[in-house]
């Protein structure tokens, strides 16, 4: 997923191979993460897709299924990959994720300790941002979900960077091998306030800390128990507001009942390009925007701290 | 004591100040920040006194400092502060005690103090901390006694402020960089909030070993955080239309090492257009049309002309000269950022393509750019555009839907409230930014069928 490996740099020379990871792109809300293999076959609504007809073609290509329907092949990014990855427990996802990677001042060759490693979602993001030369260090207590993160990085090919421990962080705290040495700690627990003093052995002086909680009450706690050790301590709160956008005809020709001069709908407004048998109309039309009427309200409270300086 | 710039080579992010280092000095908890480069004559001016900065070299980033009233001088010292908790929580058995105060009887008529200010003065060039004088303030303050515990903490908190102020000695990164500009001079950085930058980064897959192309009129802050992301691999090209390059004055408060300054490069769109093969000498005349245009709306264009961006050169920011500086040691030893990219590097991008694109321009006319960028992007790269308007963005979606040239668009405004956590006193910050711009995201597809 990461260019670590030159040759797997997102290019125009690179073409699908087999055995690489492909983002089989549907829809904007239907997508999955597929090994290409030289003899399977993926089937969909759109009819059947062989793998061998992908191999040899560039990513973002666009492939046919035997009903003629199609669908388009992406390379893997950890923003999709958090979009498609299974669900193990709840992930974190792209606001909340790139927030905390800014605010945790990560960047390539840091050290970071993570914990509850849940779904890998951050988890992905945060490999991404040490690579190449640093490393994530992340503990889940429950040893199947640590297994299957530990494959998922297998597929994603994050391994060398990502070493996955099953460990009670919150009963333990982190190994005693990583004191001092960790520049930024990421926590998902249901009781970060016991983590916490562990949490200030094993950060560098100035390393920031985050706790990521979805109520008020767990974060009240845990300030109250950063306060001694930590400075700096902000808490937040990050959400998208996403927008739909309209083409919409300038023509008033379009039906009966239409008053003259009155803006009218197209009939079939253009919504993302989605996989299937579009239709495209290059007319001229006003381009409307508004919000979309969905939204999410609440993903958890994030709060950072930094250790303070001491000596 | 300096740190060498060997060692600033090899560590990515070096925890300790050195001489000729660029800091964020926090003074007063985020009331007031200050960027300033450490050197034996670099001074800070707090309320009307001058100190030199040149007991924060060599210090640990994150260091307190705190000011030292002395009969002859004043200066700055390094303090260490206390591992125990607020006093608030050790007074938890005057809890009850305190529910009986309220603030019914308290008048706000500027009497309460009977400590004048000579006396302040004179306790002052005796010798007395600013610790000291906090104490003298409350004790002869004829109200304190009445208020309840979290008043009298906002009352010391506030004479601290005042008359023990704290500096905070911070690294400047990517996130302290982007709050501070946008605290201060939002414009300059077009009014792009900390939430939304990080967005951007992430959205356009910004990491090692990938090339990135960057639309910068921002001053700098785009160049300089995805530079932090590369981490001394790869390149970020800042294109610019016509002949004259963006300003990228804000790359310089990075710490940037030589590695990573290295990959920081700047070419213009003529030069690295495919259809192109002409230098950008000979394309000149056809580019100073659109140069004009840029240049009139440009307010960061206070480096006309110039090609490069070196450490040497007088501040030119407002921000950073707060404080007097005296000129840099001119070791020679530091890499400028924001060369001319070479050919060979235009040639690698031409045949491979970028691995992802951000535009951050609130000036230029996005689709057109846009036509003219995507181009060079690599299949299936992320793109990310930033823009503090709306319906240019909504345009560009809604053509690239039409070409289909991309997908997985998205236009996102993020939205950011802080809260304030306390001990019975939680609730969400008064003061809360409403807009920190809004963001196309999308990936380019193949083209070929």
């Amino acid at each position: 997923m990461l260019p670590i490996d030159p040759t797997k740099k997102i290019s125009f020379t690179r073409h699908i191979c087999d055995g690489d990871l492909v983002i089989v792109y549907e829809r904007h809300d239907n997508m999955k993460a597929i090994k290409v293999c030289q003899g399977s076959v993926l089937q969909n609504r759109f009819g059947v897709f062989k793998h061998s007809d992908w191999i040899g073609k560039p990513f973002g290509s666009k492939v046919f299924s035997n009903k003629n329907g199609f669908v388009y092949l992406l390379a893997p990014t950890p923003e999709l990959w958090t979009l498609v990855l299974s669900h193990r427990t709840q992930i974190l996802y792209i606001a909340d994720i790139s927030f905390v990677i800014m605010y945790l001042e990560l960047v390539p060759g840091c050290m970071v300790l993570e914990s509850g490693t849940g779904s890998g979602s951050l988890t992905t993001s945060l490999a991404r941002a040490v690579a190449p030369t640093g490393h994530v260090y992340t503990f889940d207590f429950h040893e199947q979900r640590a297994a299957s993160a530990r494959e998922d990085f297998e597929k994603t090919g994050l391994s060398s960077l990502v070493t996955v421990g099953v460990r009670d962080i919150q009963g333990e705290g982190f190994p005693d091998e990583f004191s001092g040495l960790a520049d930024s700690i990421f926590l998902d627990l249901p009781q970060p306030w016991l983590a916490i003093p562990s949490a200030g052995k094993m950060l560098k002086p100035d390393g920031v800390l985050c706790s990521f909680s979805p109520c008020i009450e767990q974060v009240q706690r845990a300030c109250d128990s950063l306060r001694s050790n930590f400075m700096d301590i902000k808490t937040f709160e990050i959400l998208l507001r996403t927008y739909e956008v309209r083409g919409v005809k300038m023509d008033c020709s379009q039906g009966d009942e239409a008053k003259p001069g009155s803006i009218l709908p197209c009939k079939r407004p253009q919504r993302a390009i989605e996989g299937g048998n579009e239709q495209v109309k290059l007319s001229s039309q006003t381009v409307m925007v508004r919000p979309c009427s969905e939204a999410k309200g609440h993903t958890g409270y994030l709060t950072f701290a930094r250790l303070k300086c001491l000596s | 004591m300096s740190q060498n710039n060997s060692q600033s080579d090899s560590i990515q992010n070096p925890r300790v100040t050195w001489e000729g280092c660029s800091v964020l000095l926090d003074i007063n908890d985020g009331d007031r920040l200050v960027f300033a480069r450490l050197s034996a004559g670099s001074t800070l001016k707090i309320g009307n006194k001058t100190y030199s900065l040149q007991p924060l070299i060599g210090c640990p980033f994150g260091s307190l400092f705190q000011v030292e009233n002395g009969d002859q001088r004043h200066c700055l010292a390094r303090f260490v502060p206390t591992v125990e908790g607020n006093n608030i929580q050790e007074k938890g058995d005057f809890e009850s005690q305190d529910e009986i105060k309220d603030n019914r009887a308290l008048v706000d008529n500027n009497k309460a103090q009977s400590l004048t200010g000579e006396e302040i003065n004179a306790m002052r060039s005796q010798g007395a901390t600013g610790d000291e004088i906090v104490e003298a303030l409350i004790a002869n303050s004829a109200t304190f006694e009445k208020k309840t515990l979290f008043s009298q903490e906002k009352y010391r908190l506030k004479k601290q402020k005042k008359y023990a102020p704290k500096v905070l000695l911070r690294r400047p990164f990517a996130r302290s960089i982007c709050e501070a500009y946008f605290k201060k001079y939002p414009a300059r950085i077009g009014f792009l909030r900390v939430d939304a930058l990080s967005l951007l980064l992430s959205m356009a897959n910004v990491t090692a070993n990938s090339d990135v192309l960057v639309v910068d009129m921002v001053g700098g802050l785009l160049t300089g955080a995805v530079a932090e992301r590369l981490g001394g691999t790869g390149y970020v090209c800042s294109t610019y239309l016509g002949s004259t390059p963006y300003s990228i004055d804000i790359v310089r408060i990075f710490n940037l090492s030589n590695e990573i300054c290295k990959r920081i490069v700047r070419s213009p769109l003529t030069d690295l257009s495919l259809s192109q093969n002409r230098t950008s000498e000979q394309i000149h005349q056809q580019g100073d049309d659109i140069n004009m245009e840029c240049l009139s709306n440009n307010q960061m264009s206070s480096s006309v002309g110039m090609e490069e961006i070196t450490p040497t050169e007088n501040e030119k920011s407002d921000l950073i000269s707060e404080t007097t500086v005296s000129p840099v040691n001119k070791t020679g030893k530091s890499t400028k950022a924001g060369n001319k990219a070479s050919k060979q590097a235009i040639d690698l991008w031409k045949e491979n393509g970028f691995s992802s694109l951000i535009i951050a321009a609130p000036e230029l006319d996005l689709w057109s750019l846009l036509k003219d960028l995507l181009p060079l992007l690599a299949n299936s790269a992320p793109f990310a555009i930033y823009h503090q308007y709306l319906q240019p963005l909504a345009t560009c979606m809604h053509n690239l839907q039409l070409g289909k040239m991309a997908i997985g668009l998205q236009i996102s405004e993020p939205w950011l409230r802080e809260y304030q956590v306390l001990p019975s006193r939680t609730h969400p910050c008064m003061q809360m930014s409403a807009f920190g711009g809004y963001i196309l995201s999308g990936i380019k597809i193949c083209s070929s069928n």
